[in-house]
């Protein structure tokens, strides 16, 4: 038995057409799927070109969770510390973070060269963190 | 909990995030109340309501920690790394460093070796200030 790939990742949203607007259209994600299930929005999107990775735009809240609970989990994303977490990788990541900066996306880390290769950090509008590089050849 | 405290938590976030982006700049409370959209009073009470400790502290271990990986990474001098990080006195830094990380700047850089292949978490099981003398 081999598991083959990481298809899809699930992260919290405080409102899922803010999430909507956001991922698509200021990082350039698509829709994969968007969804009424009656007891839940089923929001997916993806990378242009890459349906195969999804990214669940989930909102909490009841009945998946208790109200009580629902507001923490709320509570720690604001204060990002809810540990939602997306790396991407790009081919340019200066002139990736221009075009982000133009679009008014938060930065919370300035492009650096590093060992392994140019990135950077942004903050979606609920609080996850995203870290955008354009990571060297692995030796 | 109230979608205020939501807003709130945003605010605080945002003026953490700058700390972390433009650290060496600067930040002074004035500022860094006007990115939260609040009062310098009700600003420092909010951010240690919400993160456990001051705007001010929270800069200082920022700048620290920064400084901490210039001292190992660069052979950049004490002086031009203490403004690198955004302490505008050597005084002020020393003092600072040492009462985060238990060590002078310098003795700290002496202390470091070439960091071997090993994994990170016995370097800083090995490595950290100790309480146990």
């Amino acid at each position: 038995m081999t598991m083959n790939a990481i298809s899809r990742s699930q992260i919290y949203v405080l409102d899922q057409d803010a999430a909507l607007d956001f991922y698509v259209n200021k990082l350039g994600m698509e829709v994969n799927t968007d969804q009424d299930l009656g007891f839940m929005r089923w929001l997916t999107v993806n990378l242009p070109g890459d349906p195969e990775r999804e990214i669940l735009l989930e909102k909490p809240g009841p009945p998946a969770l208790d109200p009580a609970t629902a507001e923490q989990v709320r509570d720690l994303l604001t204060k990002g510390a809810l540990g939602g977490y997306l790396f991407m990788t790009t081919d340019d990541a200066r002139k990736t973070h221009e075009d982000l900066v133009a679009k008014g996306v938060e930065i919370t880390d300035e492009p650096t060269e590093r060992p392994y290769g140019i990135d950077f950090g942004i903050r979606d509008p609920f609080g996850n963190r995203i870290r955008i590089g354009q990571m060297f050849p692995r030796a | 909990m109230s979608r205020a405290v939501e807003e709130s938590n945003r605010a605080m976030l945002r003026a953490r995030d700058a700390m972390d982006r433009a650290y060496a700049e600067p930040l002074d409370i004035p500022a860094l109340a006007r990115i939260a959209h609040v009062s310098e009073a009700h600003f420092i009470r909010t951010f240690r309501a919400t993160f456990g400790e001051t705007p001010h502290r929270y800069l200082q271990r920022r700048r620290v920690e920064r400084a901490m990986a210039l001292l190992v990474e660069t052979d950049r001098d004490v002086t031009d790394i203490c403004y690198a990080v955004g302490f505008g006195s050597l005084g002020t830094f020393s003092r600072t460093f040492r009462q985060i990380v238990g060590d002078s700047p310098s003795d700290f850089r002496r202390r470091r070796v070439a960091p071997a292949n090993v994994p990170s978490c016995f370097t800083k099981a090995w490595t950290r200030p100790s309480s146990f003398g």
